[in-house]
């Protein structure tokens, strides 16, 4: 559905084989690892993984946001519209944060400055894109407060005299304040209670719709995707293992061994088990660099082959695209198209 | 926001009892006896007899504290032992050069600690940085004394750029302050440092990025305000140091201040003197930490709901109680 809407569509963010690593005292972290990933206007990409996978390393890269002196693009690209966010300058990227890219970050309780209202919070982003008057920065923080569903009265407040739920849309107010093009979602419901969810996939939803923004959804809970995302991608130890639309990697029959997993860690109602079953074993030690494919040892499928050689993108016959070895003989799309894509 | 200010002041009044009875105790119950060191040992026993009776010396130290503190809550800070001359006239002419040490002292500490601890914490492991900690780590280690004594010799003595003794103009104050701000700068550049580094680590520092905000609102809007708070308390711990602190630089730079007069008659067990002087530099300790927990709930907010406005919270939900039984 989202791919074929989107095919003639343009393409807003591009990322070619970014690899980042973190440079610790202690180690050299390889957070992501020859990552491809690109997006389109008005569309929705899942992005799903476990913790540590490099979910939250890639859209700080997006936004040029690594913490300084540890975190480290070391090859790559990452196109924003016009813009060589790698090569942009620190003015050129201040320009595009806040306006053409914001992030709602992950935990609402830690984000917002505790000691600053609320309003002063929201009207910040404007003033940095250039509005200026007090009754216009007034006038559009009531307006976001309204739209995220928090009474503007209660604008001069601190954080503190807000809920989570409520500070949660204070961030996605902060977020869509100057309507951005792409819109970098780090598990923005994970801190919220069931109902708050809910309320808040359902904003963003509707917001996204208002502005046709761009939306990268990073999360690890795969009923969101459902419900919000056009794609998917699964991201595993740094690199995006299988991508896909959201049809075809629920409902189609072909996956990588982790996707499989990852859904079969999903505790079923209709059958009658009793336990979850979980993927065995732990993601590998992101410290070291691995020769074979990432997912080699907790793999039940895994080959010699697996352990030694870095696996291909292949298109499977559902049209989602794999990087594994089991997949090789079926290429379906052609190799090339599956490369970029995957 | 009164009612806490009147709670603070009321608390004051058993501290300063506490105090005065604490200093008073420990003056009477050590050998020495003042009249002898005042009017000299060969002085005849008669004399120094009719002296003690009439200071009422011969009384038990009680009886002695309750008749002080009872004067004291009159106004009336007793007369020294020595000079006979009333004890409020003396701290009234003595006060405002130790004021003007020591507030000047806190006054630089803050100037150039609280600046230099933020540019440290910017420009971490930078040039600034290392020369930031090293100056802090020196200035701790050097004794106010010392420094006093070398800053005398060399600019009073040799260079002759300000008087060697110090009291009668603004001149005679510079190097007593800068002496006495050594530590306190160290200590308010480190403080600065850390708590700094700490508020720039924070989530809201990268939201704040992330809205694409200007890197230097970000750090006075942002992480100062954050960091001020530590910077504030120690700011308000120096007072006390401080005071301590102008008792050595008066000796050093002959001011006659509190600290000198306060050595004086320890020498001679001057008790009236001792006792109220105490009491001056701890109601001045007292109003000093008051003004440092007003200025918490100013910075930051979370303690203002803290401090003042938990009652009316609760008055206005009894309200709304009320009205929704109605």
């Amino acid at each position: 559905m989202g791919v074929d809407m989107n095919q003639n569509a343009e393409k807003l963010l591009d990322i070619k084989d970014l690899s980042i690593t973190y440079i610790t005292d202690d180690a050299t972290i390889y957070a992501v690892n020859g990552l491809n990933m690109e997006l389109y206007r008005g569309e929705t990409l899942g992005l799903v993984g476990e913790t540590g996978a490099g979910k939250t390393t890639t859209a700080l890269a997006i936004m040029r946001l690594l913490p300084d002196r540890i975190g480290k693009i070391t090859s790559g690209s990452i196109r924003f519209d016009d813009v060589d966010v790698t090569a942009a300058s620190e003015a050129e990227m201040r320009t595009l944060r806040g306006e053409r890219i914001s992030m709602i970050f992950q935990d609402p309780m830690t984000c917002l400055n505790p000691v600053l209202t609320i309003g002063d919070q929201i009207a910040e982003v404007l003033e940095s894109h250039g509005i200026t008057s007090k009754e216009e920065l007034s006038k559009r923080v009531d307006n976001i407060l309204t739209l995220v569903g928090l009474p503007p009265e209660r604008k001069n407040e601190y954080p503190h005299q807000f809920s989570g739920g409520m500070k949660q849309r204070v961030d996605i107010a902060i977020a869509l304040a100057c309507e951005p093009q792409l819109l970098l979602a780090d598990e923005p419901t994970t801190a919220l209670d069931v109902t708050i969810q809910a309320q808040v996939l359902a904003l963003m939803k509707e917001l996204r719709q208002k502005f046709n923004t761009s939306m990268l959804l990073i999360t690890h809970d795969l009923g969101v995707v459902a419900e919000v995302c056009d794609r998917v991608a699964i991201m595993y130890a740094g690199e995006i293992i299988e991508y896909g639309t959201v049809w075809e990697i629920f409902s189609g029959t072909e996956h990588h061994p982790y996707t499989k997993g990852l859904f079969g860690s999903i505790p079923s109602m209709s059958e009658g088990q009793r336990r979850l079953r979980p993927i065995d074993g732990l993601m590998p030690d992101p410290a070291v660099q691995l020769q074979g494919c990432p997912f080699a040892s907790r793999c039940p499928q895994c080959s010699d082959r697996c352990t030694a050689e870095k696996p291909a993108s292949h298109r499977a016959a559902g049209g989602n695209i794999i990087k594994c070895h089991l997949f090789e003989g079926e290429d379906a799309g052609g190799g090339n198209d599956a490369g970029t894509a995957g | 926001m009164f009612r806490y200010i009147v709670k603070r002041l009321l608390m004051m009044i058993p501290v300063v009892l506490g105090i005065s009875f604490i200093i008073f105790t420990i003056i009477s119950v050590t050998p020495g006896d003042p009249v002898q060191l005042i009017m000299g040992a060969d002085t005849a026993p008669e004399v120094l007899e009719a002296k003690r009776e009439e200071l009422g010396l011969n009384d038990h130290f009680i009886v002695r504290y309750v008749k002080y503190i009872g004067g004291v809550v009159r106004g009336d800070f007793g007369k020294s032992y020595r000079t006979g001359l009333k004890v409020i006239d003396e701290i009234k002419a003595r006060l405002p050069s130790t004021m003007k040490i020591a507030l000047g002292g806190i006054g630089l500490s803050v100037l150039i600690g609280v600046p230099l601890g933020m540019i440290s914490a910017v420009k971490q492991y930078s040039f600034v940085d290392y020369f930031a900690r090293v100056l802090a780590m020196l200035l701790t280690a050097i004794p106010v004394f010392w420094l006093g004594l070398m800053m005398l010799l060399y600019f009073c003595l040799k260079l002759r750029w300000f008087p060697p003794t110090g009291g009668e103009n603004w001149k005679g104050f510079v190097l007593p302050i800068i002496a006495l701000a050594a530590s306190a700068t160290a200590t308010q550049t480190r403080t600065t440092r850390s708590s700094m580094l700490e508020a720039i680590r924070q989530d809201y520092v990268r939201t704040a990025r992330a809205k694409g905000v200007p890197e230097g609102k970000i750090i006075f809007k942002h992480v100062l305000r954050n960091s001020i708070l530590p910077v504030i308390t120690i700011a308000g711990m120096n007072i006390g140091v401080q005071m301590g602190g102008t008792v050595v630089i008066e000796s050093v730079f002959a001011i006659p201040g509190m600290g000198s007069m306060l050595i004086n008659a320890v020498r001679v067990k001057d008790a009236p003197i001792i006792v109220s002087s105490v009491i001056v530099v701890a109601v001045f300790i007292g109003l000093m930490n008051l003004l440092v927990d007003l200025i918490y709930t100013v910075v930051d907010p979370r303690l203002k709901s803290q401090y003042f406005t938990v009652k009316k919270q609760i008055k206005r939900h009894n309200r709304g109680e009320v009205s929704a039984a109605h």
